[in-house]
Parts: C-alpha cells; structure tokens; sequence
C-alpha cells in the first residue's frame, strides 16, 4: 500500500514537470471534443494519463531500490538473495499495469561473445519467467541480452567479472 | 612442472620482431623448429618500400615461421633472370633456396607481372618457374600468390597468404568491423558504429561478411557485400538474432534467434523470403552453428547437460541425437572445423584459464594450444596449418596465430584499443 501511494506520488511530480508535451497532445482532443457538445472543460480529465510512465521513486529504499541481479560464472538462476528484489518489482509491476520493464542480461568477459549472449537471455529470461509466475502481464515485460558487450566494470579481475554479471531492470521512460 | 616447460621454450625460441603495418607490430617465436635459409633476390624492375614484391614475399615467408629469409638488399644490380645470380655467395651464406625474378608493368591493363623462378641449392636445380599478373593497386597480392606458391613447393603447404582476415577492433564504445590482407596490410573499415558488433563470417566465395551488429538496440544478423559495400538484414526476429553460419554453399545461413524462447539455431535463406526453419531443439541454450566443410554435419555449442559442451549432428538425421564431442571441462565453445573437416579447434576453460584447443576428429585425441589465459574465437587458416584466435595482453584485446604443430606462434597487436572475433577468409 504504501509503495502504490508513492507511486500515485511520483505519477503527479511527473505530470507536473511534463506539462509541456501534455499541453500538446491535450490540445487538440479539447477541440474536437468541445465543438459538438461545449459542456464541461475536458483539459483535467485528458491531462492526468498522458506522457506518464511509471517506475520506482529515485532514491527508494529496500528491495525496490535494488535494480541488479547477480550471478555466479555461467550461472543464470535467481538465487535466494535476489529474490526479494525480484517480488518487489513483481508487486510494482502488478500495481501499476501501464509500467514496462526492460530485462537486460549481461555477462563477464570470459568465454565466446556468442554463448555469452545465450547466457545473458536466459538471465534477463530467468527474470521475467518470476515475475510472469507472479502475475504480471507479458506486454509489461522485455527482455535483451547484451552478452558480454557492455559491461558496466572495464576491469579484468574477479571483482569486475562479479559486477558484470547482471540483470539489470530498466523501467521503460525512466 | 609449468615453470620447466616455461624454461624450456626460453631456451628453444628464437625472437623476431617484424614491423607490419603503421599501426600495428607483428612478433614471430618459432620453438624448435629448423628454419629454412632462403634469398629472395630483389627482382629487376621492382617497386619500392611496401611497393617491393621480393619484400612482401620474404615477409610472407618468415611469418609461417619455418624461413629464415637472408638478407638480400646489397644485391645490385638486381639480376632478371638465373643468369646474373652470384650462386657461390649464397652458398656460403647456406641458402637453401634462392628466388630470382623480373617484374613488368603493363600500363594498357594497369597490370603487374611478377615472372620468377625458385631454384634449389647446392645442385641449382630449378624447382618453379612462375608468373603471377594482378592489377597493379592489388601488387601485394601478387606476391602473397608467389608466396602461397613457393610455400607450397618447400614445405607440402596449401597457400594461405593470398588470403584475408577480417576482425573487430574498439576504442571505448567505438566498433568498427575491418577487414586486412593476411599481413594485416590493407586494412579497410566495413562498418563503423558505437554499438557492438559480433561474429564476422565470410561467405565461402570471400565477397560477401555475415555478423551481428546492435545498431537496432538489440542484436540482428546482417549481410554485408565487401565490393559494394550494400547490406542487408538477414534476421531480426522479436528477440535476439546472432551466431551466423554460412552452409558450405553459400545459399543459407543458420542463426541463432530466440524469437520461440530461449537461444535455439534455425536455418534462413539469404533474402529472408522463407521463415525460418528450426533445425535442433533443446531445452537449453544452442548455439555457435558451424557447418563441416561438406556440408553433411553441423556442429554447436549447447548447454543441454548443464554447462556449454560441443556437440554435432548429421542433418541428414536433424530428429537424432547429436553425438557430445567435449568432456573433460565444464566449459567447451567455439566449435570451428578444419578445412579438411578432420580438426576441430575449440575454446575450453580449464581452471580460471580459457585456451584454444585442438581435436582430431578420428581418434578424439585433443590438444591445448596455448598457455594464455582468455583467448577467444579460433579459427583456421585456409591451408588448416595455423589458427589465428584472440587473446589478452596487457589487459587489451590482441589477435595471435598458432601453427597446429604448436611449434610457431604469433602476436598482432596494435597500439590503442581491443582487437577481437577474428576470422580468417578463403584464398583470393
């Protein structure tokens, strides 16, 4: 309750800064829609739900403010650590329909750039298939593999390869 | 027991170190092999600097690592022809072999001739007399040609120097996909972008590079032609497209697409006018397709029985069961087939360390190449006598060759950035 009260939170902030392309596409459906009838003024009811995506407030804390999976070498199941992690963003996802995530799966730089980009689907895969399991709708969900081509650690060494070992959940619009 | 053997090839090697190209150093180590003394003469009538063939072949010779080339850039006036050679002068130098010849430019074809002769000491008996023509802006390749063909005559060896290889190289997030002669002269830039690019693949006819490039985000397999330089996407079904392999006919190529689930390999005609056409099923991840050179079997990589092993099967019988060709290590990928089909070269993780490997196909017997510690995408050599593949040094991306003896090993690097994915095309 308390994570969809903040989310109604961040949904005003962002109508509020975004007033300029809600202007924009408000505007012409106040036209057609106030020559036939002139009744009540449609600019409120047209302005809450355009340009808003959703996604977890900056600087949320607990398991919602987590945004990686980790993983060991040639592994791609969530294990217990992340699981938390996942559900949050499950429960986010169920609450608030119009949210899409991006799964983004990544490996370390050992091994063929091919079978790492296997590896890194069936991570952003091993995701997606929990939070599926819990409800949320296939259409909120992506998911890309970018192998071992974009890891977020340069380094050549056991601290940077753990790093890069990753699901990253990207909310779309964020 | 690593530190003797380490000791050991200190002792044996011996260390050449040969300017390539502006950007890029070339280091030979030959271990305990017998180099064969050649002169190749300056040829009468020939160009100058990276324009002087007899250079370009006595280059192409000392980077098989089985010639010592003498040196021969005293010799004045350049003889044409066997007449004008100083026999007893090389003899005392213990030449092997001596190469003599003339070379003619035809302005009316723009062509150049390289006309030559290979001739044996002691007994100076004559053991090739060539000519090779090329246009006159490809005269390197004339001579790599000569080269192929003097390798061939003194050691058995198919030719591998008429050839190119193709390569990615990065510098931060920028990708190009570049394509060199052998010698790593030539270089030229197929593609440029900021996102990654993987998997070069000549078609079997040299015109025409299959890869994968993330322009679009997400991964799609590209055909790109090399006189042109016009592409077209192959595959960029929902999900992820990679992994292309050409069959040995050039008509189709497998991929890799996850548009059903998860990484599986599926046939595709070149101009996407079919749908895609699963070829294996698993539960797991398959991938890597590489067709055997007659085109009957197809080897992957697949993580069917837990961790990537290398499998293959006949496509005469795809509802089968492929046969696993790997054990011995949790990590085995990159099947890549000899061009006689009997080799299989491979990359398999042994302890914390990835190495290019070399099976025989007959007997399974297999062989670790090298001692590096990440090497990645081995591939063969026209003639099938030297693997090139990428490694690590110095934390960079570097490209090296190994012969299939293991006795000659080389390191490609350049100055700046990564080097990577290496693949070596057919002869020219």
């Amino acid at each position: 309750m308390k994570k969809a009260l903040l989310a109604l939170a961040v949904t005003s902030v962002l109508a509020a800064c975004s007033s300029t392309p809600t202007e924009e596409t408000s505007a012409p459906v106040a036209q057609k829609t106030a020559a036939p009838a002139a009744v009540a003024p449609a600019q409120p009811m047209v302005k809450e739900p355009v340009t808003v995506s959703l996604y977890p407030a900056k600087g949320v804390g607990g398991a919602l403010g987590q945004r990686t999976i980790h993983y060991a070498f040639d592994k791609y199941t969530v294990t217990d650590e992340y699981m938390p992690v996942v559900d949050a963003h499950g429960d986010f996802l169920l609450s608030h329909g119009a949210a899409k995530v991006t799964l983004q799966g990544n490996c370390d730089e050992r091994g063929s750039r091919e079978y790492n980009l296997g590896l890194g689907q069936r991570r952003a895969d091993s995701v997606r298939k929990i939070l599926i399991a819990k409800g949320v709708k296939d259409s909120q969900i992506e998911t890309v593999s970018f192998g071992k081509e974009k890891p977020v650690n340069p380094g050549h060494n056991a601290a940077a390869w753990a790093e890069n070992r990753r699901t990253d959940i990207v909310y779309q619009g964020e | 027991m690593k530190n003797n053997l380490l000791i050991f090839i200190a002792f044996l090697l011996a260390l050449i170190q040969v300017p390539v190209h502006a950007d890029m150093t070339l280091e030979i180590v030959t271990q305990g092999a017998q180099l064969t003394p050649i002169a190749i003469l300056p040829f009468a009538g020939d160009g100058t600097g990276p324009h002087q063939l007899s250079a370009v072949i006595a280059a192409d010779l000392k980077r098989s690592g089985l010639f010592d080339p003498l040196n021969t850039q005293g010799v004045s006036p350049a003889p044409a022809d066997v007449e004008g050679v100083n026999w007893d002068a090389w003899q005392a130098q213990h030449a092997n072999f001596v190469v003599v010849g003339n070379v003619q430019e035809e302005p009316a074809t723009h062509h150049v001739k390289l006309n030559f002769r290979l001739v044996e000491l002691p007994n100076r008996m004559a053991h090739l007399s060539l000519s090779f023509d090329g246009p006159a802006d490809q005269y390197r390749m004339v001579a790599h040609h000569a080269a192929d063909a003097i390798l061939e005559n003194i050691t058995g060896y198919k030719g591998m120097f008429s050839s190119r290889i193709a390569y990615i190289t990065q510098h931060g997030s920028a990708h190009s996909l570049k394509v060199a002669d052998s010698d790593g002269f030539n270089e030229q830039s197929m593609l440029h972008t900021n996102e990654p690019i993987l998997s070069p693949k000549w078609s079997p006819d040299g015109q025409r590079m299959a890869y994968v490039t993330f322009e679009l985000g997400r991964p799609m397999v590209v055909v790109q032609t090399l006189a042109s330089g016009v592409r077209h996407v192959v595959a960029r079904y929902k999900g992820s497209n990679s992994a292309p392999a050409w069959t040995p006919d050039g008509r189709h190529l497998a991929v890799v697409l996850t548009k059903d689930g998860h990484s599986q390999i599926y046939l595709v005609s070149l101009n996407g006018s079919e749908a895609p056409e699963r070829l294996i099923s698993s539960g797991g991840i398959d991938t890597e397709p590489y067709f055997s050179p007659d085109g009957q079997t197809l080897y992957f990589t697949s993580d069917r029985d837990g961790g990537p092993q290398i499998y293959r099967i006949a496509l005469s019988d795809l509802r089968g069961s492929p046969e696993r060709l790997t054990y011995g290590s949790s990590y085995a990928v990159s099947p890549r087939l000899s061009p006689d089909g009997k080799q299989l070269a491979y990359i398999q993780r042994d302890g914390g360390a990835f190495h290019v490997m070399l099976m025989d196909l007959a007997t399974k017997q297999t062989q670790p190449m090298t001692d590096s510690s990440l090497d990645e995408s081995p591939t063969f050599a026209p003639n099938g006598k030297y693997l090139l593949y990428s490694t690590q040094d110095g934390g960079r991306g570097v490209l090296a060759i190994v012969s299939t003896d293991g006795r000659v090993r080389q390191k490609l690097s350049t100055q700046t950035g990564d080097v990577y994915e290496p693949v070596w095309g057919p002869l020219q």
